[in-house]
């Protein structure tokens, strides 16, 4: 047995070693000029398509900051791992993350169910997490916790901003799409609060519920169509979304109707209709190279001059993340979590975004989204008509929030 | 009105004619190969991404009807190669191995898609000439959707004169009744399972291809497509195309009438269908009782621990209760995750093994111990340890229920009614949010104040999922555990000596499920919460690779399976395309050890002379 188990140890820690021997050459080094070690967990090969352009965002984040000089002489190293689209999995990575690895804070995650298992672990074990990428308003409010902080603006911010539109028109019956889980049914739920708070006689006359990435398009569009809404609340993304505008366009179901329809906008769900993209839903995402802001145009020519294309809401999020890191890292004066915690309380974060904040009350960053139309140029699909929405405008007040929150939190 | 509902049978009937393409291979290939295979939905989607770069270089109509051939034709090919290259040497190993050679092709093909494709979606054009849509009876109808229908029963009725009017065709019907009778009769074989595998995979890749103008092709479809494929085959009846073309029909218009009363029920109707045409129909609509097994060998009797055994196990145990002493701060961590594996696959084997009943669903026994240990804690604030007792009983009840169904069915039948069972159990947390969470899971299961020390949790870890094992064995052993081993290898003589076979099966199906829901209870609190996940096919697979990777026909073979499976995949998570080399590994594994692992190691001590020959 001690055989075994010594064999057994010496592979992991071989392992260890080839996989990331930074990890081990500098440790001989004295604490100065050390690497400060932040672990990183996503579903890179289960939602390939949203993390990738997540991962070269960071990447070239991170790339900046250690060419500058790091933060205080110390560059950062982070230790990435893919959870293969598994909550269970992502806690075990974690766990070897904190407890082997030792480093100082998590961040990442891009499924909701894996955010929140993430964010249950960091509140165990005590850590850091920052969540870049997970919509899910659990998060922050009903299940939030100190330990967890949250970038991306969550599903009911970005549905605030999309019944801001919608009650603009004169839309007054609704029907509604989105996929069968959590996801979904928050969408639904917080737009309709929403639209029904700002225009009180709205009807929402249909809800479809089609399995997430099996919708039967086509069955799907024609019982939307008998209930001859005003409008569209739409929900579904990926190939889900391609099957239904195809269906729905080829059966008429948009025409002369207001689509609203949620993350639609963003480069990962709207480049891949190509010409097909229906023009004039009215969407939360991001413009890519057409946003011209100061702040925002030498990150987008640096990230195309290091990867040949276009950023991603993923790049962006990815690139915010870590500028929260270096934020963080710069005004904390030491690695302790108890000092990160209340470095974090309130941090201001200079991003290509514009600055953002997170919020003490909730532990939600105020980084907001573009709201927009769809639209073809040249042939391709963009967003159209668009402005950027902070994410301040379109988040309960901090005593409204105090209320969601869990107590002694 | 009288429109509308017409114009939704005609959308039903499109998606009826895509679902029986990839569903009639598939039945086809089980039929005569008896392989349960999980590639299919692999292949489907190498002919949606082949017809995909096809279609976009070649132009016309012309150049989109021939690259969805050509795609369907490179598909067949692909198929030719993972037959002759992998499956073709394990033909006799164990019933269902072969399932996990094809898992293993699963994983390499997602990985090579990605390198090759990319990780966006791709839409491709729509059909050319047929890309509007026509008013029939005032209601906008699409033109390919009309190809569709018709396509569908074409390809049925060419399927039905090459095995009715062909030398071919009389052959892989006698081969799907008796393929060992074929065999004597001089039949080549290889030959006639090659080109099985073949039409097969030409028809997946068919049902790929013509998918191209209805929706994006991506990197999930394989894995989105398989479990209706599967449920299409069952309910048709294995080895029958007549029977997949109805139940496709029958599953889609099923949908396009249910989303217009209930529109949440496209979650699991599929698996509602299936389990009510398994009930009253065991053998599915169109099969027969020879679709349900392969030819069963009678497995040579378990044998008990020779002296030397019982000392290594002892060492074993010493060593792991040992283990806190070297923890590095992630070694329990794997410790812990590895005996709940071992206890899930374990239960998972006392089910398939000794009680020669393959599962689909175990997961489900699984989930249900941990969402019952969840749930004891955040909705009844009972302490850890009566939670954790919770679990097992909830796992056990569940098992009783599905079980009571699950015990008249036998084979690959009894595997998918499993299967359903799960499914539906998985759609239940998935929707009732109130109670489960649904997708956001319930969190902040931790253990006890107590217990909050990973090395004390890893003892009672160590305590439970041992004793698990433990009982396993015993059980294996005991006089109940020869009953149904009896009954497994030949449930008529059983029955003929007085023995009540289902009431023990039952039984037995009642007692895996419960010591599966000890690993979940486990599983629960080391990881602080818990997800539909665990419940999903996903889960159930995995099990099934472990036990039939380890050895079906060795007690030790789950610990074997699940010990691989879990520290090969802690590992090789670490690279890039890990899917790939996991995929390899797998593959590499199956064919070194035609018989799991546990035979594999039998072999070898044989070969050291360390043990006598069986």
């Amino acid at each position: 047995m001690l055989t075994r188990r010594a064999t057994f140890r010496a592979g992991i820690a071989a392992l260890a070693l080839a996989v990331t021997p930074a990890a081990f050459a500098p440790a001989a080094l004295a604490q100065d000029g050390a690497p400060i070690k932040v672990g990183e967990i996503n579903s890179y090969t289960r939602m390939a398509a949203f993390t990738e352009p997540y991962k070269k965002g960071w990447e070239l984040a991170l790339e900046e900051i250690n060419a500058a000089g790091g933060i205080k002489g110390r560059p950062i190293e982070v230790l990435s791992r893919d959870d293969g689209g598994d909550p269970a999995t992502a806690i075990r990575i974690a766990d070897e993350l904190v407890n082997r690895e030792n480093v100082s804070l998590i961040f990442g995650t891009f499924l909701s169910n894996i955010g929140l298992a993430v964010s249950d672990f960091a509140n165990q074990s005590q850590t850091l997490f920052i969540a870049s990428e997970p919509l899910t308003d659990e998060l922050i409010w009903a299940s939030g916790n100190r330990y967890t902080y949250r970038l991306r603006p969550g599903t009911h911010m970005q549905a605030a901003m999309l019944a801001e539109q919608a009650a603009k028109t004169d839309a007054m019956t609704w029907a509604v799409i989105a996929p069968n889980y959590a996801y979904g049914t928050d969408a639904v739920e917080a737009f309709k609060r929403e639209l029904t708070k700002l225009k009180p006689d709205v009807k929402f006359v249909e809800e479809q519920w089609p399995p997430l990435f099996n919708i039967d398009a086509g069955s799907t569009v024609r019982a939307l169509e008998q209930s001859k809404p005003d409008g569209i609340f739409n929900v579904t993304f990926g190939g889900d979304l391609a099957k239904f505008v195809r269906e729905g366009s080829l059966r008429g179901l948009f025409d002369d109707r207001v689509v609203v329809s949620l993350l639609s906008g963003e480069p990962e769900y709207l480049e891949p209709l190509g010409a097909e993209a229906p023009e004039g839903w009215i969407v939360t995402g991001y413009p890519g190279m057409d946003v011209d802001t100061p702040e925002h145009t030498p990150f987008a020519e640096a990230y195309q001059a290091k990867w040949g294309e276009a950023p991603k809401t993923g790049s962006i999020v990815g690139y915010n993340s870590m500028m929260t890191i270096k934020a963080l890292l710069e005004k904390a004066p030491n690695l302790e979590t108890e000092t990160l915690l209340t470095t974090m309380e309130g941090l201001r974060v200079t991003a290509p975004t514009g600055d953002f904040l997170f919020r003490p009350v909730d532990n939600q960053a105020t980084m907001g989204a573009w709201v927009g139309k769809t639209g073809i140029v040249d042939g391709a699909p963009v967003m159209v008509d668009w402005h950027y929405a902070d994410g301040e405008d379109y988040l309960p007040s901090e005593a409204d929030a105090l209320k969601l929150r869990p107590e002694n939190q | 009105m009288m429109g509308f509902y017409f114009a939704q049978l005609l959308t039903g009937l499109a998606n009826a004619s895509s679902l029986f393409l990839i569903a009639s291979g598939l039945s086809i290939i089980f039929g005569v190969t008896r392989v349960v295979n999980f590639a299919h939905g692999s292949l489907y989607m190498l002919g949606a991404y082949i017809a995909y770069s096809l279609v976009t270089t070649l132009p016309g109509v012309f150049g989109f009807w021939t690259g969805v051939i050509l795609a369907a034709v490179a598909t067949a090919f692909i198929g030719a190669a993972i037959e002759i290259l992998i499956l073709r040497r394990i033909y006799h190993s164990p019933e269902l191995f072969q399932l996990v050679a094809t898992f293993g092709v699963v994983l390499i093909v997602q990985d090579a898609a990605l390198a090759i494709w990319g990780s966006e979606d791709l839409l491709g054009p729509r059909a050319p000439l047929l890309d509007r849509a026509v008013r029939i009876f005032g209601e906008p109808i699409p033109e390919y959707d009309l190809a569709l229908i018709v396509i569908g029963p074409v390809v049925l009725g060419l399927i039905w004169l090459l095995f009715q009017r062909t030398r071919w065709g009389i052959l892989v019907r006698a081969a799907t009744q008796d393929r060992e009778m074929v065999g004597a009769l001089g039949v080549n074989q290889h030959v006639l399972f090659t080109s099985t595998f073949m039409v097969g995979s030409f028809l997946a890749g068919l049902g790929g291809a013509l998918q191209v103008p209805r929706e994006s092709v991506n990197l999930l479809m394989d894995l989105n497509i398989i479990g209706q494929a599967f449920v299409v085959v069952v309910i048709g009846g294995m080895g029958s195309v007549t029977g997949a073309f109805v139940a496709a029909v029958i599953i889609s218009v099923a949908n396009a009438f249910g989303v217009l009363v209930w529109p949440q029920i496209s979650l699991i109707l599929p698996f509602l269908v299936m389990a009510v045409v398994l009930i009253v129909r065991p053998y599915g609509l169109f099969g027969t009782p020879a679709s349900a097994h392969g030819a069963s060998v009678p497995e040579a009797p378990l044998r008990a621990m020779p002296p030397a055994g019982i000392a290594v196990a002892a060492i074993v145990a010493v060593g792991a209760a040992l283990l806190p002493l070297a923890d590095d701060g992630f070694l329990l961590v794997l410790g812990i995750d590895l005996l709940v594996a071992m206890l899930f696959a374990a239960s998972l084997h006392l089910l398939m093994g000794v009680g020669g009943m393959v599962s689909f669903g175990h997961a489900a026994y699984f989930g249900l111990g941990a969402y019952a240990a969840a749930l004891a804690v955040k909705s009844l604030g009972l302490p850890m340890l009566p939670a954790m007792l919770l679990g097992p009983v909830a796992a056990a009840f569940g098992a009783m229920v599905f079980g009571w169904f699950c015990v008249r069915l036998s084979g690959v039948y009894l595997a998918m009614l499993t299967l359903a069972a799960a499914q539906i159990l998985w759609g239940i947390t998935f929707q009732w949010q109130s109670v489960t969470g649904g997708d956001d899971g319930i969190l902040g299961v931790w253990p006890a104040r107590w217990a909050s020390d990973r090395a004390v949790y890893f003892y009672i870890a160590l305590a439970l999922c041992g004793a698990g094992l433990l009982i396993i064995r015993r059980i294996a052993h005991s006089p109940f555990g020869y009953v149904l081993r009896g009954g497994r290898d030949s449930a008529l003589r059983a029955e003929a000596i007085g023995i009540d076979l289902k009431a023990h099966q039952w039984l037995g199906f009642i007692l895996a499920g419960a010591l599966a829901g000890v690993a979940g209870s486990v599983f629960v609190f080391s990881k602080g919460s818990v997800f539909p996940d665990t419940l999903a096919i996903g889960h159930s697979v995995d099990g099934l690779i472990m036990v039939l990777l380890g050895g079906v026909q060795s007690l030790l073979g789950p610990l074997f399976g699940a010990a691989a499976f879990v520290l090969i995949e802690d590992w090789v998570m670490r690279l890039d395309h890990w899917r790939a080399i996991f995929g390899v590994i797998i593959l590499a594994i199956v064919l070194l050890a035609p018989d799991g692992i546990a035979g594999g190691v039998g072999r070898l001590l044989t070969l050291l002379r360390l043990r006598r020959p069986a």
